[in-house]
């Protein structure tokens, strides 16, 4: 078994995660999305997770983000072991931690641009305002639109402007430009990295686009549930210059 | 406003039509809870009120004749506050343009002034002037049937002798809000009426010149009723008294608190068994509206919503959805009421009604219609909120299918695709197709309960009017006739058979149990008019002792060999012990039976009767009918046609009503169920079905896909329904028993059928509405978006 190896800046650990497996039932079949995985998330990082589709590697941004429980291993989120504390802690910490981006967008379609976002500063703590939200993603003209009135790209910077509303420790995106063209890709991940740049939020984004790890601090290559490895960006590109 | 709320109620608003049939369904249970409860408390309030201004007397006597300073001791009885003494005689009238023979009861006016009790309320005119002996006011109801206004003119038979009567004016009284002739079932106020006319004119009449016979008593609050009854009996027993009676047992009060608790007991019958039914629907379809919320019940917790917060959202949801159905259900409700109310106002007439509905019934609405819908939908919440996020999110597995055992391999050659993908639906997930099926059962179950009321009404007016009796006409006579009068009818125009009876009015004792109740004395062998049981069909009394119904008995707490105490309320006013020699069972009142000979031999008076039945040659009846008005003797005649057709009537104008409501009612949950499962079943497979469009399927093979369950669901739910409503029917006509009435157990093959095709027919129509959104479905925006 790969662990994560530590990076030679000593930023601190935002979250670890050691021994993690987790086993689905879907429907009559059993499925080991997760077979024994160790990794540490840096503060102010953006770490891009590399894998084909079915590797595991949402499953493991689902656990990191709350939205699921491992069958076995922790996950540490500064002193706050979440796999020990329940729904409740778990509530918690997604309220007031973590902010997702999701592939299909997940936008409440009766809800417009600015309501979406709403429906997230209402619950949390210190967050942005709605508007100045949807205006870092370049959305702030686009207030008052319905999803159906958007498009994809715009959709899904709305999904952004929602995620990072509540000035969240941890981004977790979810192949976040897995349903857009190119171009519009582009915007989302601008955006993404505006975020990581300007908010200093530590980012984890899911991809199976092998371009998008240019991005990146740190690239984790993800295969069958387990870490195959880690390898840290010497250099980064800019989105602009990411070609598929 | 909160996003969430927003979200709310644009959902609300996007899911109108399913939130109005699911609304409907709660509004159709709260609606006739209110409607029933707030019926019978303004019937029960008009009644105590009009029955408190108009002094409604507490205490009532009939007697042979009374000298009239007989009033002085009764009003020393201790507790009585008022005597009223009276005349009161019964006539047959002649109304202008009416052929049938009219029983008008007449009533005597005080010789000064009003009456201090029973007083009576103006409607038209004004009342007699003691001075003028042919003048008289007559009941509203009675002159309104015949269009008689002051200053018309009616005949009267005024013992043997024809008078010509001025109508005066019009009047309404609490001793006639049930307006029924002696021995009646139904109010005809065409046949019977009521008419007050002074004192002194009535005296002269009828002989009575300074006696009375009949008194009315109003008594102090909490004075011992039994102990002035017992006094009074005692006071008129040497000058023939009848028997002294409590209120309870006024004839018209009778009735009227008869009908108000036999509506308490449907006020919560009937609402519980829908509210019941509409808890059930609402459970279900907020359980599978839910369920299609799986996805924002994820993201929502995703995003740090609590359960809590989350559940609390979704019971907004159901709490809006059923505060929709309340306030339809109490405007509705409240309306009905009025109706309802009004409707029992041309059956039990006021001068007024207070309809002012008190907020219980409403509240009992709305809490158990609101209770009902969310305890039915937290369930839903509770499982949905359960899910870890991450699942919820996922769209939910592909159920897995098996080839069944179920579905035999023989039919498997016989099924297409689209069957066979129905037919699997429906056996993976049987319990919700089972829950469809139910609830489309309960309106069919409602259904037949409704319909069966109409089949039982049917069967009752049948079995007590056409097989239980032969005869045409009934005629009762003034007095007592030796029983050779039977010779002297048989001699009128027209008659063909006769057979005597006699009726004696009595007091029914056993231990501590007592009832007022007529001896009805029947010849051996009767053919006119034989005793009947409701199951055995006709029977023969017994030759000693006495035949009970089945009800009298169980009120008397008596069975076949018990000896009952009989004290006779007339003539020499025997008190006797008598054996119960038979029981038999009827659907109406608690008649008591003895065989005529043994009646007049334990009497002593010898052989005589106080009426006859008839058969008559219908080409002779206008004869008949003239020679009745002439003849003095006659004091009532009742025709059996017209008492049957004035059943039909009255309840046309009630029952069917009802009955119509409660069809609405039934449709409206049929409709609830079969359009919310249709539609829910379009949110789940809208992708599946335009695939297979896209798959080259047309519009009319998806949307057999689609309805075909429910259509499947809904035959299966049509046998369901009819043991459900049989079930239902058995338990109403068990709670529903009062001593007037007994509902019989029937249920007609064409009500199973009614009932059957309206629940088709309700299925259909929205299958055409859901078949119109299906052929709208845009394909390409369907397989876009994720499920």
């Amino acid at each position: 078994m790969l662990s994560a190896a530590v990076p030679a800046n000593t930023a601190e650990t935002a979250l670890q995660a050691r021994g993690l497996t987790k086993t689905y039932r879907m429907g009559a079949v059993e499925v080991a999305a997760l077979r024994g995985v160790d990794l540490d998330l840096f503060s102010g990082e953006l770490l891009v997770l590399l894998g084909p589709s079915g590797s595991g590697k949402s499953t493991l941004l689902n656990i990191l983000g709350g939205l699921d429980t491992p069958t076995a291993g922790t996950v540490r989120f500064r002193d706050l072991d979440l796999t020990s504390g329940g729904e409740r802690l778990l509530t918690r910490y997604r309220r007031q931690h973590v902010g997702f981006v999701f592939q299909f967008y997940n936008l409440i379609p009766s809800l417009t641009a600015r309501e979406n976002v709403a429906l997230v500063t209402e619950i949390a703590a210190h967050p942005i305002r709605p508007e100045e939200a949807l205006g870092l993603v370049g959305l702030g003209a686009r207030l008052d639109h319905f999803p159906a009135q958007l498009s994809g790209g715009e959709q899904q910077r709305v999904a952004i402007a929602r995620a990072i509303a509540k000035r969240p420790d941890l981004l977790l995106c979810d192949e976040p430009t897995g349903a857009l063209d190119r171009e519009t890709g582009i915007l989302v991940l601008e955006a993404i990295l505006r975020i990581n740049v300007e908010l200093g939020t530590t980012t984890a984004l899911i991809t199976h686009n092998a371009v998008i790890a240019d991005i990146a601090h740190r690239v984790i290559h993800f295969a069958d549930g387990r870490i195959r490895d880690i390898r840290t960006n010497a250099a980064r590109k800019p989105p602009a210059e990411l070609v598929w | 406003m909160r996003s969430l709320d927003r979200k709310l109620l644009r959902e609300i608003w996007r899911l109108r039509a399913q939130v109005l049939a699911i609304a409907l369904v709660v509004a159709s249970g709260a609606a006739l809870l209110i409607m029933s409860r707030t019926a019978v408390e303004a019937l029960q309030e008009t009644a105590d009120a009009f029955y408190e201004r108009t002094r409604f007397a507490d205490v009532f006597a009939g007697v042979k004749r009374a000298p009239e300073r007989l009033s002085r001791d009764i009003a020393a009885i201790p507790g009585v506050t008022a005597v009223e003494t009276r005349i009161l005689e019964t006539a047959i009238l002649d109304v202008p343009g009416f052929t049938d023979p009219v029983i008008g009861e007449l009533v005597s006016l005080p010789k000064h002034g009003e009456p201090v009790l029973n007083r009576l309320t103006l409607r038209s005119g004004r009342l007699p002037e003691p001075d003028r002996p042919d003048e008289v006011a007559l009941s509203e109801p009675f002159a309104a049937a015949h269009r008689l206004r002051p200053g018309d003119r009616l005949d009267a038979v005024l013992h043997g002798r024809r008078r010509s009567l001025a109508v005066v004016g019009t009047l309404l009284s609490p001793e006639f809000v049930y307006a029924i002739s002696p021995g009646g079932l139904m109010p005809d106020d065409q046949r019977f009426g009521v008419l007050w006319m002074g004192r002194d004119a009535l005296a002269a009449a009828y002989d009575m010149k300074g006696s009375f016979n009949a008194v009315a008593i109003g008594l102090l609050r909490g004075a011992d009723q039994q102990a002035v009854i017992d006094r009074l009996d005692g006071l008129l027993d040497r000058y023939g008294g009848r028997g002294a009676y409590a209120r309870a047992d006024q004839l018209s009060n009778w009735f009227l608190q008869n009908e108000i608790e036999q509506q308490k007991n449907m006020s919560h019958l009937l609402p519980t068994i829908f509210l019941c039914v509409a808890a059930f629907l609402t459970n279900m379809v907020m359980a599978r509206l839910i369920a299609t919320e799986r996805r924002e019940i994820g993201l929502l917790k995703a995003f740090g919503y609590s359960s809590l917060e989350i559940g609390w959202h979704y019971a907004k949801m159901v709490l809006i959805i059923a505060g929709i159905g309340v306030a339809i259900g109490s405007v509705a409700g409240a309306w009905l009421g009025r109706w309802d109310t009004a409707l029992y106002a041309t059956l039990y007439h006021f001068p007024f009604l207070l309809y002012r509905p008190g907020p219980a019934a409403f509240l009992t609405a709305g809490l158990v219609s609101l209770g009902a819908a969310l305890a039915g939908s937290m369930h839903a919440v509770r499982k949905a909120v359960r899910l870890p996020p991450a699942e919820a999110m996922l769209p939910p597995a592909p159920p897995s299918y098996h080839k069944s055992r179920l579905a035999p391999a023989v039919l498997g050659p016989l099924l297409d695709e689209p069957t066979r993908m129905i037919l699997r639906r429906v056996l993976r997930w049987p319990l919700r197709a089972f829950a469809t099926s139910a609830g489309i059962a309960m309106s069919v179950a409602v259904l037949v309960m409704a319909l069966q009321w109409i089949d039982a009404v049917d069967f009752l007016v049948d079995s007590t009017f056409v097989r239980a009796q032969r005869q045409d006409a009934s005629i009762a006579f003034g007095e007592l006739e030796p029983l050779d009068v039977t010779a002297s009818v048989l001699r009128l125009p027209g008659v063909e058979a006769v057979e005597p009876f006699r009726s004696v009015s009595a007091r029914l004792s056993h231990g501590p149990l007592s009832k007022r109740e007529a001896i009805t004395g029947v010849p051996a062998r009767a053919e006119l008019s034989p005793v009947f049981d409701a199951e055995r069909g006709r029977i023969e009394v017994p030759p000693d002792g006495l035949l009970l119904s089945r009800k009298l008995a169980e009120r008397l707490g008596v069975k076949v060999g018990d000896e009952v105490t009989v004290a006779v309320q007339e003539g020499r006013r025997p008190v006797l012990k008598l054996p119960v020699a038979q029981l038999f069972e009827t659907y109406i009142g608690t008649p008591a039976y003895m065989q005529l000979g043994a009646l007049d031999r334990i009497l002593k008076d010898g052989r005589v009767a106080n009426g006859v039945h008839v058969a008559v040659d219908p080409a002779r009846r206008a004869e008949l009918v003239a020679e009745i008005k002439r003849n003095p003797a006659i004091s009532a005649v009742t025709f059996r046609q017209a008492a049957i057709d004035k059943f039909h009537e009255t309840l046309g104008r009630t029952m069917f009503v009802f009955v119509g409501f409660l069809i609405g009612f039934a449709s409206t949950l049929s409709i609830g169920v079969t359009y919310n499962s249709a539609r829910i079943a379009l949110a789940e497979r809208a992708r599946e079905l335009a695939t297979l469009r896209v798959l080259g399927f047309s519009r009319t093979e998806i949307a057999y896909i689609l309805l075909g369950e429910v259509g499947l669901l809904t035959w299966f739910a049509i046998p369901l329904g009819c043991a459900t409503g049989f079930g239902l029917a058995v338990y109403l006509a068990g709670a529903f028993e009062t001593e007037l009435f007994r509902v019989p157990l029937v249920i007609t093959d064409a009500t199973y059928g009614k009932a059957a095709l309206i629940t088709l027919a309700a299925t259909a129509a929205c299958a055409v509405f859901i078949r119109r959104r299906l052929d709208r479905l845009d394909l390409v925006a369907v397989l876009k978006t994720r499920e």
